[in-house]
């Protein structure tokens, strides 16, 4: 008993990382119906850029504090917001109306110059995360152990996610993302400026990512250029999982994959942890094709 | 163009001809290029059966699959597995032998490998008849990858460490010829009935529907005979050169979408000049070692902005 609950904390922490990588994808696949392949490749620039920061602030080690980190995590996610405005203006706006596979090479290509990039810039052996906050084991009741980083990562995510929520359904912006998301033409007819939106749909996603890298720098401290492509691939699955285009199907699907991963790594043998989030989902569609919380829609003849 | 009557003398001399100038590219490649090259345009060939079948299901079928690596995977450890364990007892034919000899177990092995990946595009061409779009996708693409885990850890393929002591059979002609018949049944395939169904559920699944092709059936047979091929190539790739699990990564099944996309989706000679064209440059931009990487992919960004529609677009080149 104490094992199950120590394996299904571990996936919610873990679980929590991809449904903020998920939040990106499914932002932007409810716009531009683009699968976002580079997305995987921004949370690890997210991380990337992190380092560099807390390196240059001496944010990490021992004159790590709180306001320090908070800032690192700041400075990630505008660097993150500012890449993924540039990816979206340089990349994907030439190709927008082209067929959406034309759209998905592009942002494979994209991918792929992030990876290699990073590999010539950053170098291809690992790197050490620093520390931003001291790690501290919390003993919870029934002999659970969690680390403060665990607990750091899920509190993170959920004001992320609860903050997001407020801005699409609170705010002007927020339903104006609605709108185009609903039906892009529709909404430029409206007086929607659908290209605005579009940016800064690409700018709140890739914050995301950011931001998730920073958390995975603090619980799984070695970072390098090639990390992104699991994760990416996972979390995108995780979107699909929930319903692509939902928001709380973006997180539903995050943590069902982070914690049937731990599962499995607990129970029986973590050769099949990257093959467990497949199963699931290969079920799940052929129960529910459009995901737990997607809508199916009919098409009109 | 008026259909001709199918005749067998006229196929038989065909696949005559094919194989004839198959060996001969072989030996003359053999004679004049050094062993880099000759190495290039085995994957070239690979790569151009790897392209010319997806394009059957990506291009021609309008589905979406992202999986191709998965097909190719499980070619090339059943054919791997079959050569291994069953050939020697079969054919009384031992992994040295070489020569002559080694044929028509090389030439089981691929069929081995062939149906066993067209059982499992069966399998996964399933779903398809509830899942459209990038659902299909998502599906193929964990296809691919539980077929890689499982094959990571079953032990009697070597697992983890690779498949060892796999006879290297395959050259140059084997490849060729493989390439060949690829083409030659795709394009007989799309200038048939069976052909215009498949580009029928392409521009409009309901229209087609209506009209009364069956989808789902030429959907699953798409994956199907994709998925043959795929398995072909596979087998002839795992007796080539060192076989492992990571050959044949989701990164295998997006290379091969981009030559499809590149070189015009619906475009078997597209597919062809994109498999090539995608071998070749990586290998064309070695002199810049470290940067290579880079300029391939900012390459990729540009020709899809230039020409959105591949290379040669849904045409074969030429008239139109």
């Amino acid at each position: 008993m104490q094992e199950l609950f120590q394996q299904l904390a571990n996936g919610i922490a873990w679980g929590s990382i991809y449904a903020l990588i998920a939040l990106g994808y499914t932002m932007v696949y409810g716009i531009l119906r683009l699968i976002n392949f580079a997305h995987g490749d921004v949370y690890m620039v997210g991380a990337f850029a992190a380092y560099y920061f807390a390196i240059a602030t001496g944010a990490g080690g021992a004159t790590a504090s709180l306001p320090g980190a908070l800032l690192v995590l700041l400075g990630a996610m505008v660097a993150c917001a500012l890449l993924g405005v540039l990816i979206e203006f340089l990349a994907y706006r030439p190709v927008r109306r082209s067929s959406r596979l034309t759209a998905l090479i592009t942002a494979i290509g994209v991918s792929l110059f992030l990876e290699n990039v990073g590999l010539r810039v950053f170098g291809a052996d690992p790197k050490f995360f620093p520390q931003l906050i001291p790690p501290r084991r919390i003993h919870l009741a029934g002999g659970v152990v969690v680390t403060n980083h665990q607990v750091t990562v899920v509190v993170v995510s959920i004001l992320l996610m609860v903050g997001l929520t407020l801005f699409i359904h609170r705010t002007k912006t927020g339903k104006a993302m609605r709108a185009v998301a609903f039906h892009r033409d529709a909404a430029s007819l409206m007086g929607i400026p659908v290209n605005r939106i579009i940016t800064i749909t690409f700018a709140i996603g890739s914050a995301l990512a950011a931001a998730a890298g920073v958390l995975v720098g603090l619980t799984n401290p070695k970072i390098e250029p090639l990390m992104g492509i699991m994760p990416g691939i996972k979390a995108f699955v995780a979107a699909v999982l929930g319903g692509i285009g939902s928001i709380p199907g973006a997180v539903i699907g995050g943590l069902v994959m982070g914690v049937s991963e731990y599962l499995v790594v607990g129970y029986l043998s973590s050769t099949y942890r990257d093959a467990i989030a497949f199963i699931i989902l290969i079920l799940v569609l052929l129960i529910r094709p459009a995901g737990l919380l997607g809508r199916n829609v009919a098409e009109k003849v | 163009m008026s259909p001709r009557r199918f005749s067998l003398a006229r196929s038989l001399l065909a696949t005559a001809g094919v194989l004839v100038l198959a060996w001969g590219i072989d030996r003359l490649a053999g004679q004049v290029l050094n062993p880099y090259l000759y190495r290039i345009l085995v994957l070239c060939g690979l790569n151009v059966m790897l392209a010319l079948s997806l394009n059957l299901v990506n291009g021609i079928t309008g589905q979406f699959s992202i999986g191709h690596a998965g097909f190719m995977a499980v070619g090339a450890y059943a054919s791997a597995a079959f050569t291994v364990y069953a050939v020697p007892r079969l054919f009384g034919v031992g992994p040295e032998a070489a020569g002559a000899v080694v044929m028509a177990p090389l030439f089981l092995a691929l069929l081995v490998g062939g149906s066993a990946s067209a059982l499992a595009g069966f399998v996964v061409g399933l779903p398809s008849m509830r899942l459209r779009g990038d659902y299909l996708a998502i599906v193929t693409l964990g296809f691919g990858e539980i077929i890689r885990v499982a094959i990571l850890n079953i032990d009697a393929v070597g697992g983890a460490r690779g498949f060892a002591g796999v006879p290297h059979r395959t050259d140059l002609a084997w490849v060729l010829a493989g390439a060949a018949a690829t083409f030659l049944v795709l394009r007989n395939l799309l200038r048939s009935y069976h052909g215009r169904a498949f580009l029928a559920i392409r521009e409009d699944e309901i229209a087609a529907e209506a009209l009364g092709v069956p989808t789902t059936r030429y959907k699953v047979t798409a994956f199907v005979i994709a998925a043959f091929f795929a398995g072909v190539a596979g087998a002839l790739f795992a007796h080539y050169t060192y076989l492992h699990t990571n050959s044949f990564t989701f990164m295998k099944s997006i290379e091969v979408i981009v030559m499809v996309v590149l070189g015009g989706m619906g475009s078997l000679v597209g597919s062809i000049l994109g498999a090539t064209v995608l071998t070749a440059l990586p290998e064309a931009l070695r002199f810049a070692s470290a940067e290579r990487l880079i300029i391939y992919s900012v390459l990729l960004i540009v020709l899809m902005i230039a020409r959105p529609q591949g290379i040669l677009g849904k045409t074969e080149g030429g008239r139109r």
